[in-house]
C-alpha cells in the first residue's frame, strides 16, 4: 500500500483516538467509545446503502438482535466468555439478516425501504411484546463478558480503558475487513449492482445471491456494533431496534457521504457531536436537527463529504455543475 | 369466544381498518403517482388530531373543527408540496427519506412548542355521544359507527373521483407515465399538488375523526405511519382499492390477534405482510 | 478530488474529537451539586417539570440553600427513554460530579439510574418511579425513595374491592413491570379478602386500542374491573370504558395514577371514579395548605402528587445534609440522618422503612368536580414488604 496523505490522515486520526483515555475524563471516554460503536454500525450500513445501493431503513434490527443476544446468552450473575458470546451474537445478527434478506430483496426501490422498515418493526415487537427479552422493560447485562482463555486473561472488559481500546481495535478490524471485501471480486460485483443491476444480470451474475450475501454481512457487522453497545451500557431495550435508531444510522452514513468508509466514521462523530451540542443548547434540539436535515437535502445534495468539493470549486471560480 | 363477542370484534376490526384506510389511501396515492416516499405522512395524522383538539376547544364543536380543519389541511398540503416536495421528484429515494424524516422531527417539536406535551381529550359531539345496546352489558358507541360510515362514504367518493372524473383520469394516467401526460398538455405539476394536498387532508381527517376516541398525544403519528406502510406494501403501491382491502385485513388481523394471541399481537400484521411478500412481492393489487 | 474529500472527512473527525475534548472542565465548587434527571420532553414532561418545581420550591423556601449550603443545579432531560438512561445518568454523575441524583418519572429509567448510581456510590433520591425492585432486590444504602412503591396503593385497593363484596374481578394493564406489579399488589390483598381474579389481561405498553379488551370484559361480566394505566392511556381507557357503557354496569377501580393529571382529558367519563394513592385533594393538614398556596404563587400552577414528591425529596436531603454539617462528602452521616428522618410532608408525616421506602398513609379518593377528593384514610402507615431487599 502506498503511503500517501490519505493514509497519513487515517493514522493521525487513529493516534488521536488512541490518546482519548489518557485525558482521564471517564465521561468523555465513554462518549467517544459510544461514538466508535455507532461508527462501526454506520460502516456496516454503508456497505448496503453506499456500495450496493440498497437503502435499508431497518438496520437497527440486527444491531438490536446482537445486543439482546449478549444479554440473553450471558448467565445472570456470572461472566460469559467473550470468545463464545461475540461470535454467537454476531452470527445470530447475520442469520436474522439472512432470513429477512430473503423476503426484502424480492422488492426494490420504495418497497425495499418500507419493507426493511416493517421487518425491523417486527423485531421490535418480538422483543417488546414477548417475555423473551423482558418486554418493554428491557434486560440488564449484569456482568460483562470475560476475555479469559485457558486461564490467561489478555484484557479485562470491566476496565473502561481496556474496553475502550477493545472497541477501537474492533473499529479498525471492521474497517480493514470491509476495505478488503470491497476490493475483492465480490465487492466489485456489489458496486456493479449499485450502478446497474440489469447489466450485472446480463453479464451472468445472479445478483440476488450477491445482494443477500451483502445484506447478511452488513447485518453481522451491525451485530458487532450491537454487541459492543450491550457490553458498554449493560442494558438493552426494544428501543435499540426502533425506527429512530435506523433513521439515525442512515443519517450518519449520509452525513459522511455514502460509499466512503471513513466518511461513515466521520458521520457518526458529526452526528453525536451535533446531538450533544444541540441538546445542551435547547430542549427542543430535535427541531434544530430537523431543520438542518431539511436544509441539507434541499441545498446540499451529496452529503457532508461533497462540501469540500463544492467549496473547492467555488474557490476556483469554476462552475458547480460537474 | 361466543357468537355475540365475535360479531362485536368484527365491528371493531372494521372500524379500525377503515380508519387506517383513510391514512393509507393518501399515502399510496402519493407513492404511486408522485413516486415519493413520505415518512412524514403519519405526522399529518398527528397534526389533524391536534387541529381537532385546538379548533374544537375554540369553536366548542368537533364538526366546526373538522369543517375548518379540512381546508387548512388542504392548504398546508399544497404549501408543503410547493415549498419542499416539488424539489424531490427528481431526487433519489434516499434523499426523500431524509427530508421527510427531518420533517417528522420538525413537526413534533413545533407541536411541542405550540401545544405542549400533554395528553388531551376531545369531546364526542353530543348528537353522536349515545351508545347502542349490543349485548346485556356492552353497548357500542354510536360515534365509532359514524367514523366507519364516514370512511365508507369517502372510499366510495375516492373511487368515483378516480374512475369517473377527468381529474381521476389524469391521476391514473400520471400513475403510469409522467412524460406522456405532459406531452398531452396536462399540467402535471398541478395534478401533483392536488394529489399531495388530498393525501394530507385525508390523513389529517383521519386524525380529526380519531381524536375523540384515541385522545391526542405526542408521537401519535408514528405507529399509524408504519402500519400504513404495511398496508401499502400489501395492497400494492398506487392502488386505492388495494389499500382498502389491505387496511381491512390489517384491522381484522390486529383486533383478533390481540384477543386470540396477545403475546404475538404486535407481530401479527407483520407476519401477514411477510406472507404477502412471499406470494406477491409487488403487493396484491399492483397494476402493470 | 477524492483525496480532498478524504482530507475533509478526516478534518471533520479531528474537529469533532477536539470539540468533545475541549468541553472538558473540572472545577471545585463549594456549593452542593444537585443533579436533576427528569423528563422535560415527551409524554411524561409535565410530571417531570412538577418534580423539579417541587424540589426547587423547598430550596427557595430555605433561602436557596440545603443544609446551609448554596445549591447548584445540573439538569438532564431523560426523555423517559430507558435506552438513554445510563448515558444520561453518567452525564450527571461522571461529567458534572453531582453530590446527589434526583429523578425520575419512568420506572425503567429509574432502574438504569439506580445501577449507575450504585456503581459510583452516588446518593440517589427517587421522586416518583414506583418499581418495587428499587426498594426491593435493588435496594441500596445510597438509594432513597420519597414517592411510593407500586405495591402500596395497589394493595390498599385490593382491600377496598374485597370489602365492597366484589368476588370476581378482571384486571387489565400494560405489559411492563410497573403495571404488572400494580396488579400483583392488588391480587395479594384481594385474594386474601376472598376474591378471585377471573382473567388477567395485558396489552403492550403503550398501546391504547382498548376496544377488543372492553368487548372481552363485557363477555366475562365480572363484578368489577381493576386496571393500571397512567397518562395518555389512562385518559383514553376511562373514556372508552365509559363509551362502551361499562361504567354503569361494572365498577372500575385503579391505583391513583389513573386519575392524576388526566382528569381534564377524561371529562365527564372520569366522574365518580375511586382510586387509591398516598396523596389526595382536600387533605386536612396545614402543611399541605401552605405547600399548595406557595406552589401556586411561585409557578402559577396547581401542585400535584409529583410536585409533592419532588418537594419531599428536597426536604429529606435537607434533613440529611443538615445533620452532616452541610458537607455533602460525609455520606455515611447523611444516610444515617435520612434513615431516621420524620418528613413533614404535605401528604402527612412519613418515615422511611429499612429499605428506604416511605411508610405512609394511603387514601381512598373519589373524582368530584375535577379533583381527586379524599374520601377516607384507608390504611395508616402502610409499609412496603420490601421483598428481596437484603439490607
Amino acid at each position: 500500500m502506498k503511503f500517501d496523505t490519505s493514509m497519513a490522515f487515517k493514522l493521525l486520526a487513529l493516534v488521536g483516538l488512541a490518546c482519548v483515555p489518557l485525558a482521564g475524563a471517564d465521561f468523555y471516554t465513554e462518549l467517544i467509545a459510544k461514538t466508535l460503536v455507532m461508527a462501526i454500525f454506520a460502516m456496516s450500513l454503508d456497505l448496503l446503502v453506499g456500495f450496493t445501493g440498497l437503502v435499508s431503513f431497518g438496520h437497527a434490527a440486527y444491531f438490536g438482535v446482537a445486543a439482546y443476544a449478549v444479554a440473553l446468552l450471558s448467565p445472570k450473575y456470572e461472566a460469559a466468555s467473550l470468545w463464545y458470546v461475540l461470535p454467537a451474537s454476531v452470527g445470530l445478527a447475520a442469520l436474522a439478516a439472512l432470513v429477512v434478506g430473503i423476503f426484502v430483496l424480492r422488492t426494490k426501490g420504495i418497497y425495499f425501504i418500507m419493507v426493511t422498515l416493517a421487518f425491523a418493526q417486527m423485531f421490535f415487537y418480538v422483543f417488546h411484546d414477548t417475555p423473551l427479552g423482558g418486554g418493554s422493560d428491557g434486560l440488564y447485562l449484569n456482568v460483562k463478558p470475560t476475555a479469559e482463555i485457558a486461564g490467561f486473561m489478555p484484557f479485562d472488559l470491566d476496565n473502561p480503558t481496556h474496553l475502550y481500546y477493545f472497541i477501537l481495535a474492533m473499529l479498525v478490524l471492521v474497517y480493514l475487513f470491509l476495505a478488503r471485501v470491497l476490493q475483492s471480486p465480490f465487492g466489485r460485483v456489489l458496486v456493479g449492482i449499485k450502478s446497474n443491476e440489469h447489466r450485472m444480470q446480463s453479464l451472468g451474475y445472479v445478483t440476488f445471491r450477491y445482494k443477500l450475501a451483502a445484506f447478511a454481512l452488513a447485518g453481522g457487522l451491525g451485530g458487532v456494533a450491537g454487541f459492543l453497545y450491550s457490553v458498554v451500557f449493560g442494558f438493552v431495550t426494544p428501543e435499540l431496534m426502533s425506527w429512530h435508531q435506523s433513521g439515525n444510522v442512515l443519517l450518519m452514513v449520509i452525513l459522511g457521504g455514502m460509499g466512503n468508509l471513513v466518511g461513515a466514521v466521520a458521520g457518526a462523530f458529526a452526528f453525536v457531536a451535533m446531538q450533544e451540542v444541540f441538546s445542551m443548547w435547547t430542549k427542543h434540539w430535535q427541531l434544530a436537527m430537523g431543520l438542518l436535515i431539511v436544509a441539507a437535502v434541499l441545498f446540499m445534495p451529496g452529503g457532508l463529504s461533497a462540501v469540500p468539493g463544492r467549496i473547492k470549486r467555488a474557490l476556483q471560480g469554476g462552475s458547480a455543475n460537474d | 369466544m361466543d357468537f355475540a363477542s365475535f360479531l362485536i370484534q368484527t365491528l371493531n376490526s372494521l372500524q379500525y381498518g377503515l380508519l387506517l384506510f383513510l391514512v393509507a389511501s393518501g399515502l399510496t396515492l402519493v407513492f404511486g403517482i408522485m413516486g415519493i416516499i413520505n415518512l412524514a405522512h403519519g405526522s399529518f395524522y398527528m397534526i389533524g388530531a391536534y387541529l381537532a383538539f385546538v379548533l374544537a376547544s375554540l369553536t366548542g364543536n368537533l364538526f366546526a373543527a373538522i369543517a375548518l380543519g379540512i381546508p387548512l389541511a388542504l392548504l398546508f398540503g399544497a404549501f408543503l408540496e410547493w415549498a419542499l416536495f416539488s424539489h424531490l421528484y427528481k431526487r433519489d429515494h434516499l434523499e426523500q427519506v431524509l427530508l421527510t424524516y427531518g420533517l417528522i422531527l420538525i413537526f413534533e417539536e413545533v407541536r411541542s412548542l405550540l401545544v405542549g406535551d400533554e395528553v388531551h381529550g376531545v369531546d364526542i359531539p353530543a348528537v353522536f355521544s349515545a351508545s347502542i345496546q349490543l349485548s346485556e352489558v356492552l353497548s357500542y358507541p354510536v360515534y365509532r359507527l359514524v367514523i366507519s360510515a364516514v370512511c365508507i362514504v369517502l372510499a366510495v367518493a375516492l373511487y368515483f373521483v378516480i374512475q369517473r372524473t377527468r381529474l381521476g383520469m389524469m391521476i391514473r394516467a400520471g400513475n403510469h407515465d409522467r412524460v406522456m401526460v405532459e406531452a398531452l398538455g396536462i399540467n402535471i405539476n398541478m395534478i401533483y399538488r392536488v394529489v399531495f394536498a388530498l393525501g394530507v387532508a385525508l390523513a389529517a381527517l383521519a386524525g380529526m375523526l380519531a381524536a375523540p376516541i384515541s385522545s391526542v398525544f405526542p408521537n401519535m403519528g408514528s405507529h399509524v405511519l408504519i402500519i400504513s406502510f404495511v398496508i401499502v406494501v400489501i395492497g400494492g403501491i398506487g392502488s386505492v382499492w388495494g389499500a382498502l382491502v389491505a387496511a381491512l385485513v390489517i384491522g381484522f388481523a390486529d383486533t383478533f390477534g390481540k384477543v386470540l394471541v396477545p403475546e404475538l399481537s404486535g407481530m401479527v400484521v407483520y407476519l401477514v405482510m411477510a406472507a404477502v411478500l412471499l406470494w406477491r412481492p409487488e403487493g396484491i393489487f399492483k397494476k402493470g | 478530488m477524492k483525496t480532498t474529500q478524504q482530507f475533509f472527512g478526516k478534518a471533520a473527525l479531528a474537529l469533532a474529537l477536539a470539540a468533545t475534548c475541549g468541553a472538558l472542565h473540572a472545577q471545585a465548587q463549594p456549593k452542593v451539586k444537585v443533579g436533576l434527571m427528569l423528563p422535560s420532553t415527551g409524554t411524561y414532561a409535565s410530571p417531570g417539570t412538577a418534580i423539579g418545581n417541587g424540589f426547587k420550591l423547598f430550596v427557595t423556601e430555605q433561602g436557596g440553600k440545603l443544609g446551609g449550603r448554596e445549591v447548584e443545579y445540573f439538569s438532564v432531560d431523560d426523555e423517559s427513554d430507558p435506552s438513554k438512561a445510563t448515558e444520561n445518568a453518567n452525564k450527571l454523575i461522571k461529567r458534572d460530579k453531582v453530590d446527589v441524583l434526583v429523578g425520575t418519572v419512568h420506572s425503567g429509567v429509574a432502574l438504569a439510574m439506580a445501577k449507575v448510581a450504585r456503581e459510583n456510590k452516588t446518593l440517589f433520591l427517587v421522586a416518583n418511579a414506583g418499581a418495587d425492585e428499587l426498594t426491593g432486590p435493588l435496594c441500596a444504602p445510597t438509594l432513597f425513595r420519597t414517592s411510593f412503591s407500586a405495591w402500596q396503593p395497589a394493595y390498599a385497593m385490593g382491600k377496598v374491592v374485597a370489602d365492597k363484596g366484589h368476588k370476581r374481578v378482571v384486571t387489565l394493564t400494560w405489559k411492563y413491570s410497573f403495571g404488572q406489579q400494580s396488579i400483583e399488589g392488588f391480587k395479594e390483598s384481594f385474594e386474601k379478602g376472598g376474591g378471585k381474579i377471573v382473567k388477567e389481561m395485558t396489552l403492550p405498553f403503550p398501546n391504547v386500542e382498548f376496544q377488543p379488551f372492553l368487548t372481552e370484559i363485557a363477555a366475562l361480566k365480572p363484578d368489577a374491573v381493576y386496571v393500571f394505566f397512567a397518562g395518555a392511556g389512562a385518559a383514553k381507557f376511562v373514556r372508552d370504558y365509559h363509551a362502551a357503557g361499562l361504567k354503569n354496569t361494572i365498577p372500575l377501580y385503579a391505583s391513583g395514577f389513573l386519575t392524576d393529571g388526566t382528569l381534564d382529558a377524561m371529562g365527564e367519563a372520569g366522574k365518580g371514579l375511586q382510586t387509591t394513592l398516598h396523596y389526595a385533594d382536600g387533605l386536612p393538614n396545614k402543611k399541605d395548605a401552605a405547600f399548595r398556596l406557595n406552589y401556586a404563587k411561585t409557578y402559577k400552577l396547581q401542585p400535584d402528587v409529583y410536585a409533592m414528591q419532588g418537594y419531599d425529596a428536597a426536604q429529606l436531603y435537607h434533613a440529611g445534609l443538615s445533620a452532616a454539617g452541610g458537607d455533602p462528602a460525609k455520606q455515611a452521616e447523611i444516610i444515617k440522618a435520612m434513615e431516621g428522618a420524620k418528613v413533614d410532608s404535605p401528604r402527612g408525616t412519613f418515615t422511611l422503612s429499612k429499605a428506604h421506602n416511605p411508610v405512609q398513609d394511603i387514601y381512598l379518593r373519589e373524582v368530584q368536580g375535577g379533583q381527586n377528593k379524599v374520601v377516607s384514610t384507608l390504611i395508616k402507615g402502610l409499609a412496603d414488604p420490601a421483598r428481596g431487599c437484603k439490607m
